[in-house]
């Protein structure tokens, strides 16, 4: 029998990396200290923020650079949830998830009218309009923002330390999550679809695929995953304001910058990505506003010389692949039925 | 009653300006398919371009176009030339991203050089100018002048994309680029003068913006927004189309102002976004070719 199979030898090696990786980051708490801890729960948040990112532009070729609109909503969400209701935090998370993919639909029936690039803009625009909005919400201090406050984060977990490590837990839960949910995606009969799209829209789309529909479905569950982030993100913060929320630079710039640079369309590429914008801001942070520049050069450059991004160059080189998402025919060996010889 | 009419020519000669964003973004697409993200950002390059030369020649604004419409265009022919005609192609997120990127970049240069303070250009007594048209009803000089010269830009780019030359090498291009080169048409220099059209355009866009309010480094992207939605307001390829949706986009945010000022922005939006729902296409849709 022939099949189809995932893995190949650099897969293997590559799902036991991640696999160790991830037993050492659940062990944080045990080894780093505070400061250490809050780094890696920002990585995180941004390796998660990137690899959505990466699964609506990468894959299904719709470039928003409208997405701080869901992690604006998913952070006043938390805190219109905690404040007015009551609720808590991590179950305001939770619950950001779904409203997050409701909100999608009916921006989705709005935005897809417009097509390429013009899309992108008009996402910006929902991603305004979210703003503009957030600031005439008196309750959750208008223009000018809120705190948490800190009865309800005391009231989170018994101690300041537990409360730390269960925010960490709680980053690194969520992003091994998405990212989950994304290699599962991909490996899907939606994903074969979806690496079609990436590889040609109008071939995928007169092989029978329903293009629109698997648009809708990524796009839904961008806004799922990202309103999610959102609602942690500012857990993180213990602080909002419509600029903050809905900034994109923050949450649209910088996500863009780290796919591109890690490699768009390569599930691997926003995780690299995310390591060197990283190593970037600790080593350029204090050139301030040349740091942006800089970033956005490097962007370009990497767009125009390296369209696939670093691991893309990598994953050439040496055919290496870090999760099991290709999908190759393995013939099965030419054995003689015993009944053909007659 | 004559409150609300005030209100309204306010919108509509506000609706000049946006048309003026608006036209430059819809003569490239126009030509070559592309979005220049950094649209509004070089808006406000352009603001910044008139302040220096009004402060280094210690002329009004409305001259430094002189110096600042060819300064612009220079920019535009460089920037397609060396840059962004590398990006063209099948692909849309090459000229997405880089132009994303060069936004990025304009907006932190401008504020490594200028620094976040806000600025405005001095147009002297014609900005507070204002003549009586009917009982009760205002205009200011300026806003007219704005308006009267957003629509000769437009009425110059229609006659030059009708009746030049270089009109009939973008509307040949844009129609087939491939049959333009057989044609001997050098694509690559077609497209880089039109960017600089497009960034001469911008060039007067952004000295009438800088002479209307303040300017800082940072609020290019709105711009481009308020150019974009005239563009789809007005419908795709469309000249005087931009000058209806620029209007349009004027006098919701006029009205939304005066039910309430945090209403300002928002209606516009709205405005822009029940439009897209209930007309996609544009109120005058007329795709280039």
């Amino acid at each position: 029998m022939s099949r189809v199979e995932h893995a190949t030898r650099s897969s293997r090696i590559g799902v036991a990396l991640i696999g160790v990786a991830l037993i050492v980051l659940a062990l944080a708490p045990f080894w780093g200290d505070r400061q250490m801890l809050r780094l890696l729960a920002e990585v995180f948040t941004f390796v998660a923020l990137a690899s959505l990112w990466n699964l609506l532009a990468g894959y299904a070729g719709l470039v928003s650079v409208g997405q701080q609109a869901f992690v604006g909503l998913g952070g006043y969400l938390l805190f219109a949830l905690v404040i007015l209701a009551g609720v808590h935090p991590i179950v305001a998370i939770l619950i950001a998830g779904p409203i997050g993919a409701l909100v999608a639909v009916p921006v989705a029936a709005l935005i897809f009218r417009l097509r390429g690039a013009y899309f992108a803009i008009g996402t910006w625009v929902v991603a305004e309009v979210f703003r503009l909005l957030a600031s005439q919400i008196s309750v959750l201090g208008g223009g000018s923002g809120i705190s948490l406050p800190a009865a309800m984060v005391v009231a989170m977990a018994p101690s300041r330390q537990a409360r730390e490590f269960e925010i960490y837990w709680l980053a690194l839960a969520l992003t091994a999550a998405v990212l989950g949910t994304i290699v599962a995606l991909l490996r899907s009969r939606h994903g074969l679809a979806l690496t079609a799209i990436r590889d040609n829209e109008l071939a995928a789309q007169s092989n029978g695929i329903d293009v629109t529909r698997i648009k809708l479905i990524v796009y839904v569950l961008t806004g799922f995953g990202t309103a999610m982030i959102g609602a942690l993100i500012f857990l993180m913060k213990l602080r909002i304001s419509p600029d903050t929320a809905f900034s994109v630079n923050d949450w649209t710039a910088f996500v863009i910058f780290i796919t591109v640079i890690g490699g768009i369309g390569r599930i691997e590429g926003p995780i690299v990505g995310t390591i060197v914008f990283f190593i970037m801001r600790q080593t350029l942070a204090d050139l301030g506003s040349l740091y942006l520049l800089i970033m956005g050069a490097v962007a370009i450059v990497v767009m125009l010389w390296a369209p696939k991004g670093l691991w893309g160059l990598i994953a050439e080189r040496f055919g290496w692949q870090a999760l099991p998402l290709q999908r190759r025919l393995v013939l099965a060996p030419k054995t003689e039925e015993p009944g053909e010889r007659s | 009653m004559t409150e609300w009419l005030n209100v309204i020519l306010q919108g509509v000669l506000i609706g000049g300006l946006y048309a003026m964003f608006a036209a430059g973004l819809s003569l490239i697409f126009g030509v070559m398919r592309l979005v220049n993200i950094a649209h509004g950002d070089l808006i406000v390059l352009a603001a910044y371009v008139a302040l220096m030369v009004t402060q280094a020649l210690g002329i009004d604004p409305l001259t430094s176009l002189i110096f600042v419409v060819p300064v612009m265009a220079i920019i535009g022919y460089a920037l397609q030339r060396g840059l962004l005609n590398y990006t063209l192609g099948d692909d849309l997120l090459p000229p997405l991203l880089v132009t994303f990127g060069l936004s990025i970049i304009i907006q932190n240069g401008l504020l490594e050089w200028f620094t976040a303070d806000s600025r405005k250009l001095q147009a002297g007594p014609i900005e507070i100018q204002t003549f009586q048209v009917m009982h009760g009803v205002w205009i200011g000089l300026l806003p007219l002048i704005q308006f009267a010269v957003a629509a000769a830009v437009i009425a110059g780019l229609q006659m030059l994309f009708y009746k030049t030359a270089l009109g009939r090498a973008f509307r040949a291009t844009s129609d087939d680029q491939a049959v333009a080169q057989l044609m001997g048409l050098d694509t690559r220099h077609v497209f880089a003068m039109a960017m600089a059209l497009s960034l001469a355009v911008i060039a007067v866009a952004g000295v009438f913006l800088a002479v209307r309010t303040n300017f800082d480094p940072a609020i290019g992207p709105a711009r481009l927004i308020f150019g974009f939605e005239a563009v789809i307001i007005g419908g795709l390829g469309n000249m005087w189309g931009t000058l209806v949706g620029g209007i349009i986009l004027g006098v919701s945010q006029a009205i939304g102002a005066q039910i309430d000022p945090g209403w300002q922005l928002l209606a516009g939006h709205i405005v822009f976004l029940a439009i897209l729902a209930v007309r996609p296409q544009g109120l005058f849709p007329k795709v280039w070719g």
